[in-house]
């Protein structure tokens, strides 16, 4: 009983750094729709920030509680500084863009902040030097809990008191309300939107700092703070609602009870514990705890240029050339060379699946890395246990990843806009938390390794064909069904929903199928993979291969068929040139994407099919 | 006070104003008519700038240059906007909704308060703290006024003000204008309602296909009945 109140109390202290965070991204959200991955970054650097700053006051002026709560506002004061920053520089010139092209600018700082914050403080974790009371305990039912978790406990309620003050008592405060509902009409009322967004952004990014900081005495500042913290922060922002702080408070609260207990009750599974909660909520109240349908903000992702028309016939040409250059390149090529042709065109199709889905289906997967990993997996599991040829494994891989699809995917189409991407990404850090967590059957952190295969297919040449035969040709077939009636009543779904219903389409059922489609292709993907590779890990689920995927259709353009492909090329040959040449190729990426996503907001491929309609006319 | 030259407004390729010349003198109540469509609303958002005129048009208030300048900028030179649909901020409460809006008078003048609003919508006293999302529309077309009035604007922009309101209503707007007018506001409003508009306007414009077609007092409209046959009747 005692030990159940410690745990309970231990839930109460985490859930208070978890609330920082979350409040702060849920602000954010609110008044600029901005999906902030960057906000984990924040997070990241409250921590080190805290790290220097009380070190440099302890040196000073000794080791005083004073000076450490001092060090820790200072952190997160600076913190906020680089959030507004940040948006001054990046975000508001993208406001107008579609959500997803703001989101990949975020995960752009993200790559950015890594590696300066690698380059400032090194690759060590970093730990906090701990004076006596910073130890110190107190007695709870006979039972020692440390002094610090108390006060913690107490910092989530005391931020929410002053947010709630903020928002309902002080002028910025009802701005920042009002602009959450309709920023125009508060532009036409004569306020200026860019400086509320970037208080807005101080804000929100300063929480996240302070979040940082003040976890800093219980865990060392390290450099995967960042992904680990903004994925449970995003949880628990759509539980409580996006945009609602008391919503994020509660959510925060259920959250870090689940993580305390569960880590008693089911140590192996916490990770797919907090996100089945969220599921769980999000199927029972599709907005969360306290949220409610969003308001659009502006023309929601995927209806800007919904034209899908066939390829003109000089990019017919250039893709056979394309092709034929592809299958004969064992006669020119290299080994390393065939290595990278074999992964492109594994890229091509797990782009071209999601493809299908963000697209013609307007379905925007923040998640697509769980069927590509789920093929992987299925074809190394199975020669893991059951030890079948590549032949069987390559058929156990889309069958894992369609079977899984059919599963998530019932879900998922359920829901819609952020609120459906943010369960795809809850779908894909479960299957990324089995992976990760449960290393009897998944191995681990160190994978599953010989997933060579068959003796024929172990040329390389021969290898690249089979690739080519396999993604190119699902390639081919996907791109059919987007111009198959299936497609077409696809599309009309996206559009509009009720139109399309009242003609007597199943939109739900529409979306399913393309979801099962575009995971069956994926794990095709996947497989391949896993046989080029000969091994596989939890990365290939992880959120940066979800957010390569993104990449690359966006990259591409959302609305062009051929915006995958271009798309694939263009990020992995630009991926592959940084890993080679750059030392900082995380920095240099990160910059690249922000670079990109400012020059070109509608894709590289939709910027061509509008210059060369522009010039040539529409292809119809 | 406002001179609108050679406006031009476009929803994506669809060419909304042509060419618009239109000119509202200090202190005057003018109503813009004509049909749905006609481009009313268009022509007041343009002037505050949520719609962007094309390069080469000229809308000069108070002798400068507003063309092309951010809503916020336009609206703190002296310019209320009114919307339509009226755009409550549901969520807040009918103080919060005029706290939005104040702004300190562009010149020495008296500058409005919650409690001279109150005087003019007496409804709106009587729930103060009333959520804008759970009022009526007459309520809230008399909130959305208050909230612009709040910020102590010299020419008052309205859309269709009296559009989907009750007959009482209707009559308590007209004279919420009146009382505008009085304070030294000048107004521009969009009206499809001709009753509604003979009676708050000192003079009417009527717009069709994005031009003004036809200018003057209620006297000579009434005296021109082909002018309104042409251009208003359904």
């Amino acid at each position: 009983m005692d030990f159940l109140l410690v745990q309970f109390l231990t839930g109460l202290a985490n859930a208070s750094a978890l609330f920082l965070i979350a409040s702060g991204l849920t602000v954010i959200f609110g008044v600029t729709r901005v999906v902030n991955f960057a906000h984990g970054s924040f997070y990241m650097l409250g921590a080190y920030l805290a790290w220097t700053i009380v070190r440099a006051l302890w040196e000073w002026g000794g080791r005083e509680p004073w000076l450490f709560v001092s060090g820790l506002l200072l952190a997160a004061l600076a913190v906020g500084a680089i959030g507004a920053l940040v948006e001054m520089i990046l975000l508001r010139r993208i406001y107008r863009a579609p959500e997803l092209f703001q989101l990949l600018a975020t995960f752009g700082v993200v790559l950015i902040v890594q590696d300066v914050t690698l380059a400032l403080w090194g690759p060590e974790d970093l730990p906090l030097p701990r004076p006596r009371w910073l130890r110190a305990f107190v007695e709870v039912a006979g039972e020692r809990f440390p002094l610090y978790d108390l006060i913690l406990i107490f910092v989530g309620p005391v931020v929410l008191g002053l947010l709630w003050l903020l928002f309902q008592r002080t002028r910025f405060g009802i701005l920042v309300r009002a602009a959450t509902q309709d920023r125009e009409m508060v532009a036409a009322l004569g306020v200026d939107q860019r400086a509320l967004f970037t208080g807005v952004f101080f804000l929100g990014s300063a929480l996240a700092g302070l979040g940082g900081a003040i976890v800093l005495p219980s865990q060392n500042a390290n450099l995967q703070m960042d992904l680990a913290i903004i994925a449970e922060a995003f949880v628990v922002v759509v539980v409580g609602g996006m945009g609602s702080v008391p919503g994020a408070f509660l959510a925060s609260l259920l959250i870090a009870e689940v993580q305390a207990f569960g880590i008693v009750l089911v140590p192996k599974a916490t990770l797919v514990l907090v996100f089945l909660v969220m599921a769980a909520v999000l199927m029972v109240r599709p907005y969360g705890l306290l949220g409610r349908p969003q308001a659009h903000a502006r023309a929601p992702t995927g209806s800007v240029a919904p034209v899908i028309r066939a390829a003109p016939g000089v990019l017919k040409i250039a893709g056979a050339i394309a092709l034929a250059l592809a299958a004969a390149a064992p006669l020119y090529a290299g080994p390393y060379a065939l290595t990278v042709l074999i992964e492109l065109v594994v890229f091509i199709l797990f782009a071209a699946s999601l493809h299908l889905l963000m697209g013609p289906g307007g379905v925007v997967s923040f998640g697509h890395a769980a069927y590509f990993g789920l093929g992987a997996y299925g074809a190394a599991l199975g020669v893991r246990f059951l030890a079948v040829p590549m032949e069987a494994g390559l058929v156990l891989a889309p069958l894992l990843a369609g079977l899984f699809g059919v599963v998530f995917g019932w879900f998922v189409v359920r829901l819609s806009g952020v609120y459906l991407a943010m369960l795809t990404l809850a779908f894909a850090q479960i299957v990324w938390a089995a992976a990760f967590q449960w290393v009897e059957l998944t191995g681990g952190d160190n994978g599953i390794l010989g997933v060579w295969p068959s003796p024929w297919a172990r040329d390389k040449a021969l290898f690249l064909w089979l690739a080519l035969v396999l993604c190119l040709g699902a390639t081919l077939l996907l791109r059919r069904a987007i111009y198959a009636p299936f497609g077409y009543a696809l599309r009309a779904a996206r559009d509009s929903e009720l139109r399309a219903e009242a003609i007597g389409l199943d939109a739900a059922r529409l979306r399913l199928v393309a979801f099962v489609l575009a995971a069956v292709a994926a794990g095709i993907a996947g497989g391949v993979y896993a046989y080029a590779k000969g091994s596989v890990f939890p990365t290939y689920i992880s959120i940066p291969k979800s957010v390569d995927a993104l990449l690359m259709v966006l990259l591409g353009g959302v609305q062009t068929v051929s915006g995958p492909i271009v798309g694939a090329v263009a990020f992995h040959g630009l991926f592959l040139t940084l890993l080679q040449w750059v030392e900082w190729w995380r920095a240099a990426l990160g910059l690249a994407i922000v670079a990109l996503v400012l020059a070109f907001p509608e894709g590289i491929a939709g910027f061509v099919q509008r210059r060369w309609e522009a010039r040539f006319g529409a292809a119809s | 006070m406002l001179e609108i030259a050679h406006l031009n407004a476009f929803y994506g390729r669809a060419h909304i104003l042509r060419d618009l010349a239109l000119t509202v003198a200090r202190g005057e109540v003018l109503v813009l008519l004509g049909r749905n469509g006609a481009g009313k609303s268009t022509t007041l958002k343009s002037i505050i700038g949520l719609v962007r005129p094309a390069p080469g048009s000229s809308i000069r208030f108070a002798g400068r240059e507003i063309a092309g300048l951010a809503p916020h900028l336009i609206a703190r030179l002296g310019i209320g906007y009114v919307p339509e649909e009226r755009r409550i901020f549901t969520d807040l409460t009918v103080m919060e909704n005029l706290e939005v809006g104040r702004r300190p008078p562009p010149d020495g003048r008296e500058p409005w308060t919650p409690e001279r609003l109150f005087a003019l919508f007496p409804n709106l006293a009587r729930m103060k703290d009333r959520p804008g999302g759970r009022m009526s529309g007459g309520e809230q077309q008399m909130l959305t006024i208050a909230r612009t009035l709040m910020g102590n604007p010299t020419l008052l922009l309205l859309d269709e003000p009296s559009e989907g309101l009750a007959p009482v209503i209707v009559e308590q707007m007209a004279e919420a204008i009146a009382a505008v007018k009085r304070a030294g506001v000048t107004v521009l409003l969009s009206e499809q309602n001709l009753h509604f508009a003979a009676r708050v306007a000192d003079r009417a414009a009527i717009i069709e296909k994005g031009v003004i077609r036809w200018q003057g007092s209620f006297a000579d409209l009434d005296a021109a009945p082909e002018v309104k046959a042409q251009y208003l009747s359904v």
